[in-house]
């Protein structure tokens, strides 16, 4: 029975994964590529990882999964965040059909 | 047989994200990709797990969360002309 829960888990986060890279190439822009890849791709080695405590349970194996949880969530989406800030400092130009820029009118 | 499948897959992912390292046009292309494929590497160790049952992958794999994100930090202070000490 938890071999089949954690399957399912694990066959949800590839999926996930999947989707992120698919963004990943599909993309036209640095900061669209960026919003698609990290949050999926993210969320499906969460995922994975919590397939990984569902079948272990809590033996050391499985709490290690566990605990690289929530490090994944932080330093994935710290790191995100200092990208983005770090790009647009460089002076990338966001895409042509871009609405609306909010962060130029911060900057100054 | 269905992890090995799985496995498959997320090893061509991550050659996607080499794709997109060699062919993006912009440096920030190409750091966004190997933040990616970090993340990735932590899933394949994942599932290296099930499939070997080998205990000390699941440690690299937090090793290897750390080490994508000190590795993402230094590259974006770099894009913003800072100094590496400052």
């Amino acid at each position: 029975m938890s071999d089949m829960i954690s399957l399912i888990f694990i066959t949800i986060g590839v999926v996930f994964d999947l989707f992120g890279c698919i963004g990943l190439i599909r993309l036209p822009d640095v900061y669209n590529r960026l919003q698609a890849a990290t949050k999926s791709v993210t969320l499906g080695t969460c995922s994975i990882l919590f397939g990984l405590f569902i079948k272990y349970g809590f033996s050391a194996i499985g709490m290690k999964a566990l605990i690289a949880i929530p490090l994944l969530f932080f330093v994935s989406t710290v790191a995100a965040h200092a990208l983005v800030q770090g790009s647009y400092k460089f002076g990338i130009k966001l895409w042509g059909k871009t609405v609306i820029d909010d962060y130029k009118d911060v900057k100054k | 047989m269905i992890i090995s499948i799985l496995l498959y897959i997320l090893i061509g992912l991550s050659f996607c994200c080499f794709f997109r390292v060699v062919f993006g046009p912009s440096i920030a292309d190409r750091m966004v990709a190997i933040d990616i494929f970090g993340i990735l590497v932590v899933g394949i160790c994942g599932l290296l797990v099930l499939i070997t049952g080998r205990l000390f992958l699941i440690d690299i794999a937090i090793a290897w969360i750390l080490l994508s994100f000190i590795g993402t930090i230094t590259l974006a202070k770099y894009l913003t002309g800072k100094k590496l000490d400052e």
